[in-house]
């Protein structure tokens, strides 16, 4: 059962969801081989090289995959598609772009965000953002298979040092070509890497009082989040949205304030290890998730809670 | 310019689904349907581009089974001009919605595509992308901003970490993410018109392509609860209890 794994990285650092990506293949196989396509990334390479599990490195350095357009990748991806009986991404932005674009050139119907592993064709997922779990069974000989990160721990690095072997760039497409970039720039960890998560939701009033959360989260080394209802009233952009339209997260710590705890956001979060809520309406259903639960009024909450870590 | 906007008959966001008590499914026995959330974005941006003279004509189009023509009324309300309904006896996957959209695509030659970037009921993520592939289009998922510049579109993509623009040349297939715009709500005078707007039926099975599901459900559960927590009377106690009990902070 030959596993092709697609790496997820920026040229220069791979993303942890490849990592979580490889954990959910080495529960299926264990002939794994990672494709890192990219330009000037022979050091994401050798990173993946020495990861636990992987077999083999198949390395695509070339200018058409700098941005990882979506029709240039998933044309590489077909290309080598014939030796492979399972083809694995993660379910982040990165792979949902690409990943159903592959699955239909090989005419093979994708299961995506897997979060377990039941049997070689049989996988868990949610449904209906989280409100149900499906236990679903592949008929297709050549399975498809997006991987959320939060529900596989992260192979790490070992004294592996697999095989990198360089594969030719497929042709381009020139279907799309990249203009821009906006990344947020922050000295605080990524929302989904994050061992600390601090969010924030309607109950903020508004994006002016986010700073109150960013203070805590400066002390706290945490990301900061926010719920959709805080990103559907403009408080916040889109990237900082924890939920199943969001971004999944599973810290050690999640603190959700002024969030009532919609099942949206519950099927973000719920994976987190303690989660603390601190909201003035005691019968928020954010209590009934909460490890600990703190009544209160969160203009007050948080500056106490601020000046005493 | 042209633009299709495939939607989907799903379970109205509000409804909390469970599972049935046999966990062969979920129970969907009476609960309330709408479009899906994603469509109505994708829908109404593409009405404000014919409002601004950048597209002439928007046609809406569902792959589903008969009662999926409410939700293309719904549409027609909304400012669609036309509707085909691709009637399925079943609900059908999203590789076999993605076809039947490619021969939807292939009679109507549209300019344009909208999609939403997700269906609230399966959580696939997957048909716009599989139609684009199908048809050999780019593609701009995630869109939160669509800017037309000739025969070609300029796309600002919501991305893990921040936004993406990229320039795609049409015709485009573009996914809506949360922002791209607010959808308005239908007006009694647009519902009364909308029932006398065309809509046109076409046959799943007419098209000529296998249409069985590759996946079985074999169950559906709720998920695992967590235990009930405590109620902490002060920032103090949360403070010892993170510190002391769950040891998260030092």
């Amino acid at each position: 059962m030959k596993i092709l794994v697609i790496a997820e990285h920026d040229n220069n650092d791979l993303k942890g969801s490849t990592n979580s990506t490889i954990a959910a293949a080495k529960e299926i196989g264990t002939d794994i081989n990672v494709l890192v396509a990219g330009n000037s990334c022979s050091s994401v390479a050798s990173e993946v090289s020495n990861l636990d599990g992987v077999s083999q490195v198949m390395h695509a350095d070339d200018a058409s995959y700098q941005n990882f357009l979506a029709e240039d990748l998933a044309n590489l991806i077909v290309s080598l598609a014939d030796d492979f009986e399972y083809i694995l991404a993660p379910a982040t932005t990165f792979g949902k772009n690409v990943l159903p674009r592959v699955s239909a050139l090989l005419d093979s119907q994708q299961i995506s965000e897997i979060t377990a592993v039941v049997s070689p064709d049989t996988f868990k997922r949610p449904i209906y953002a989280g409100s149900c779990i499906a236990t679903v069974k592949t008929l297709e000989a050549k399975k498809i298979i997006s991987v959320r990160s939060t529900a596989f721990d992260g192979v790490t690095s070992s004294d592996n040092a697999a095989e990198i072997v360089s594969i030719a760039a497929a042709d381009a497409q020139n279907l799309s070509t990249f203009v821009n970039e906006e990344l947020a720039v922050s000295d605080r960890p990524e929302l989904t890497a994050a061992d600390i998560v601090i969010s924030g939701g309607r109950g903020m009033q508004s994006g002016d009082n986010f700073h109150l959360l960013d203070s805590i989260a400066d002390k706290l080394g945490a990301a900061v989040g926010a719920s959709r209802a805080a990103v559907d009233a403009g408080f916040v952009p889109n990237d900082y949205q924890v939920g199943q339209t969001g971004k999944i997260v599973a810290p050690d710590l999640y603190i959700a304030v002024g969030i009532s705890g919609a099942i949206q956001h519950l099927a973000g979060m719920k994976d987190s290890k303690v989660i603390v809520a601190i909201n003035k309406d005691e019968d928020a259903p954010i209590f009934q998730v909460a490890d600990y639960g703190l009544v209160a009024d969160l203009f007050e909450a948080l500056p106490e809670l601020e000046s005493k870590l | 310019m042209k633009i299709l906007v495939p939607i989907k008959r799903v379970v109205d966001y509000n409804v909390k689904v469970r599972p049935l008590s046999d966990q062969s499914n979920v129970d969907l026995n009476n609960v309330k349907m709408s479009v899906n959330p994603f469509c109505e974005i994708a829908l109404e941006e593409a009405v404000r581009l014919k409002e601004a003279g950048s597209a002439t004509e928007v046609v809406a189009v569902t792959v589903g089974k008969q009662e999926s023509q409410e939700q293309l009324r719904t549409a027609l309300a909304l400012g669609a001009d036309r509707a085909i309904l691709v009637e399925s006896e079943n609900l059908v996957e999203p590789l076999v919605i993605a076809k039947a959209l490619a021969k939807v695509c292939e009679d109507e030659n549209p300019n344009l595509i909208i999609l939403g970037k997700q269906a609230i009921d399966g959580d696939n993520n997957q048909t716009g992308q599989m139609l684009a592939a199908l048809m050999g289009y780019s593609q701009a998922t995630n869109a939160s901003e669509v800017a037309l510049d000739g025969d070609s579109a300029n796309v600002t993509r919501e991305i893990d970490g921040g936004l993406q623009t990229i320039k795609v040349s049409l015709p485009a297939i573009v996914t809506t993410d949360l922002r791209l715009n607010e959808p308005r709500y239908a007006s009694l005078p647009n519902i009364m018109k909308a029932k006398k707007k065309e809509l046109n039926v076409i046959s799943l099975n007419e098209m000529g392509f296998d249409t069985s599901n590759r996946t079985e459900l074999l169950s559906v559960e709720l998920p695992a609860e967590r235990a009930a927590g405590i109620t902490v009377e002060s920032v103090d106690e949360l403070m010892d209890k993170l510190k002391n009990e769950a040891k998260v902070i030092s």
